[in-house]
């Protein structure tokens, strides 16, 4: 017989022997360890996650009020902004390239930002906006991709889990999250790249850039794109382009970091300098030009104190 | 008799009221990860504008034996942040007989500040001490839950005037190494509590909130002998348990004026 139904069935024939023995019984089903933690799946015991709201008419005015540094660069609660992300598909795979920059007002609050969310070992978030949220739903979107697997014996595809990290944040829409993310895998069909935004907005698409250094990104990958790059092309315009960014936008700049996802799951290409990259270039790596992104490539070392030989004539 | 239309004005105009439940309380926080300890330090002065309220309100707790919390913002919202950490840990001793590691307390602090998003805790939190390894670990938050592994971070009111000296004397940041000997990667412990007093004094000095008292809570792996803390006088012992990590505690006198 059933003995879950059998334990708490009254009309059961031998229930009075068992309710002598429901103490022990229970003590034995829940360990001690258990007792106050959920088991240890205390995050994930109550579903999705409830917040604590002000007691105010207009709760999402009243976090505007004090955390919305743009139309008040005075306000108290200052969330980190301005970023540079990129992502493109290509034959060779998924190119995710981020700067590592964060900003309070104009007071650089950190230069050594994890923009990339390691999600699972084959999917990757890129993180524009608020820091907080797209690395809290992030982590929180990794949790239901696991029980996907769990749950269905295979790994979860990219537009499903796209899908439903835009649904949930599409949940709050209006109360002022802000997340503008790239999600990017390799799944069943391929690589894969998916744009969700806290709006709801949700695209797939081979190219996309995020971010106050976006327009600059865009210059330089969509120039320099092909669909048939080899990997060490693909990695240097991912390298190239953040670094554009990082040069000519002063919400961006810092290091870039490159991941490169494959077939096998992403992997960890580099951590650049962009200081380094202006003078110096990346080093020894795949796909380098052997110098530098800045000044001395475009001018050959040439300036108005030492003219070329042509002008200084005319 | 007829009542003048000025004398109506105040009772039709539509008066505005706002919800403002933060104030900022001054003081600095700041946390530097060595390879086997780590420092965790803040100023006692807490201040409303330009009125100082009390010359000792500790910003700087110990939440285990290889954790320690430092909270900079708005004091109330700070205090109530930290019971409310302390409470989630014990709850968890109980639970499982044992400490919650530093990495989980850093994934918790994130949770409790986020579970906060549309109400947020104005506290800016640097949480220090001992990774399971047995390395010297800081994790920086910003008010709603966004948190990073770091060697070193200040926060607070002079976080701006403090962070710039701490990237050059610690991560050697705008300093060529000689020619025949690289930076080091981590700070002797001595080296480490001089940079912390010399960037409190100096604090102290440029910024009207900051001053008063300095506690620093020095954070040991375990089997780390006591190395480096020999000239150290005052210090204090905070350690519950056994052959595990040590906690002590050192104040010193900042300026008062």
């Amino acid at each position: 017989m059933n003995s879950l139904v059998d334990r708490f069935a009254s009309s059961s024939s031998n229930s009075i022997f068992n309710a002598k023995n429901l103490h022990v019984v229970d003590e034995d089903d829940c360990s001690d360890g258990a007792w106050g933690s959920q088991a240890g799946f205390g995050s994930l015991a109550k579903g999705v996650p409830s917040f604590e709201v002000p007691a105010v008419p207009d709760p999402s005015a009243f976090l505007r009020l004090h955390t919305d540094d743009h139309a008040d660069p005075s306000c108290r609660i200052k969330i980190q902004h301005g970023t540079t992300t990129l992502a493109f598909r290509f034959k060779g795979g998924v190119i995710v390239a981020v700067d590592s920059r964060a900003t309070a007002g104009s007071y650089v609050a950190s230069g050594t930002v994890k923009k990339v969310i390691e999600i699972n070992p084959y999917l990757l978030g890129t993180m524009a906006g608020g820091a907080a949220d797209c690395q809290y739903w992030e982590t929180y979107l990794g949790m239901h991709c696991r029980l996907h697997e769990l749950r269905n014996r295979e790994r979860i595809s990219v537009s499903a889990a796209s899908k439903y990290l835009s649904n949930l944040v599409y949940g709050y829409k209006g109360m002022g999250l802000s997340m503008g993310t790239m999600i990017c895998g390799w799944d069943k069909t391929g690589p894969a790249v998916f744009y969700v935004d806290s709006d709801g907005t949700r695209l797939k698409g081979d190219l996309f850039s995020v971010g106050s250094g976006s327009t600059f990104a865009y210059g330089v990958l969509d120039q320099g794109y092909r669909w048939d790059m080899s990997d060490e092309e693909a990695q240097e315009l991912g390298r190239r382009s953040i670094y554009a960014a990082g040069h000519r936008d002063a919400f961006s700049g810092n290091t870039v970091n490159l991941y490169h996802v494959k077939e096998e799951g992403w992997q960890f290409i580099g951590n650049y300098d962009i200081s380094q990259l202006h003078y110096d270039g990346p080093g020894n790596v795949a796909g380098s030009p052997g110098h530098g992104y800045g000044y001395e490539t475009r001018v050959g070392g040439l300036s108005s104190a030492n003219p070329p030989a042509v002008e200084a004539q005319a | 008799m007829l009542m003048p239309d000025i004398a109506m004005a105040p009772h039709t105009l539509p008066t505005q009221h706002q919800f403002n439940p933060y104030t900022e309380n001054g003081g600095t926080i700041l946390a530097i990860a060595g390879a086997d300890f780590s420092v965790i330090a803040g100023d006692t002065r807490q201040s409303e504008g330009y009125n100082i309220q009390t010359r000792y309100a500790p910003k700087v707790f110990r939440l285990t034996d290889r954790a320690v919390l430092a909270v900079n913002g708005f004091a109330a919202d700070g205090n109530m942040f930290v019971k409310k950490v302390k409470q989630r840990l014990e709850w968890y001793r109980h639970a499982h007989g044992k400490d919650m590691p530093l990495r989980a307390i850093a994934r918790l602090i994130q949770t409790m500040l986020y579970a906060r998003r549309f109400f947020p805790y104005y506290v800016y939190n640097i949480l220090g001490g001992i990774e399971e390894d047995g390395t010297g670990a800081v994790y920086s938050f910003d008010p709603v839950g966004s948190y990073e592994r770091e060697a070193c971070r200040a926060a607070g009111a002079a976080q701006s005037l403090v962070q710039p000296f701490l990237d050059n004397q610690i991560y050697f940041k705008n300093q060529t190494a000689p020619p025949d000997s690289a930076h080091p990667t981590h700070l002797p412990l001595p080296t480490v509590l001089s940079i912390v007093i010399d960037s409190f004094t100096s604090a102290t000095e440029r910024h009207i909130e900051v001053g008063d008292g300095l506690e620093m809570y020095i954070v040991l792996a375990r089997g780390r002998n006591l190395a480096g803390l020999e000239g150290i006088t005052g210090m204090q012992e905070l350690t519950t348990t056994q052959d595990g990590e040590r906690v002590f505690v050192v104040r010193r006198e900042l300026k008062k004026d």
